[in-house]
């Protein structure tokens, strides 16, 4: 499966598209991860916990929109979009959504 | 005497956020520095397309993200100002090593794979703070993606 956020794949003819795929996770931190990262405010900087969390969680929402990508025979995704949206305290939810198609 | 324990434990906290926050950041934009330098020859474009004339040998999505959270003082230093209106430096230099540090880190993957060109190249930030939540310090992801083109 490629994956690219351009409108085709450099070098290689589309043959075939079949619209909009997409994958969507929610997560939320547990609750050490969200103390820890309480400590961590009163000094600022990265969080590395929310980094790898919210990593995790685009991969997913990646697989996800690949195995409807693959569901509908497609070999690739163009045009690849993220989301994030923050739903609730603590809670995030990661989109991924692109046009699947078939390369030649 | 509780009035001043409490004043003790928030100038406490304001020191702490002041001198570890701001070394920190510093530490941070000294990395960022050295390491935007080592990844110079990789190139960055928010073209849609590459050029018809570009032989790519493969396209691949390439991802780069940072979450950033600010400290203490620069919360009291920017609400402070923020009574006054105008430029909220604590904010700017926040915002700025986010969005750098996504930036390094989806180069750091295309040179992973092997690519040496970045096209469509978008930038997202979103806040994480949702209102009402137990903590209210700010932080945002930043998230910077493209394609990592390899050049035949």
């Amino acid at each position: 499966m490629e994956l690219t956020n351009l409108e085709t794949v450099p070098g290689r003819n589309i043959v075939k598209h079949f619209g909009l795929v997409q994958g969507s996770t929610v997560r939320s931190k547990h609750a050490g991860r969200d103390i820890l990262a309480g400590f961590k405010n009163i000094v600022g900087g990265e969080l590395t916990a929310y980094t790898e969390l919210l990593n995790e969680s685009r991969n997913e929402a990646i697989e996800r929109m690949v195995k409807q990508a693959t569901a509908v025979g497609a070999n690739a995704v163009v045009n690849v979009r993220f989301a994030t949206s923050n739903i609730a305290a603590g809670a995030a939810e990661v989109m991924a959504y692109g046009t699947a198609v078939v390369l030649e | 005497m509780e009035l001043l324990i409490q004043l003790v434990v928030f100038l406490l906290l304001l020191g702490v956020g002041l001198f570890f926050g701001r070394a920190a950041e510093q530490r941070h934009f000294k990395s960022l520095v050295q390491r935007e330098a080592e990844l110079r020859d990789i190139l960055v474009f928010a073209e849609r397309r590459p050029p018809p004339d570009c032989q790519v040998s493969e396209a691949r999505l390439v991802v780069g993200s940072a979450v950033i959270a600010e400290d203490y003082f620069k919360r009291i230093a920017s609400s402070l100002r923020s009574f006054f209106g105008g430029r909220l430096s604590e904010y700017e230099s926040l915002m700025d090593r986010g969005r750098r540090e996504a930036i390094v880190r989806m180069k750091e993957e295309a040179r992973r794979n092997g690519a040496t060109l970045i096209f469509n190249v978008r930038i997202e930030t979103s806040s994480l703070s949702a209102d009402g939540s137990a903590s209210p310090m700010f932080s945002a992801e930043f998230l910077a993606y493209g394609t990592g083109l390899k050049v035949a």
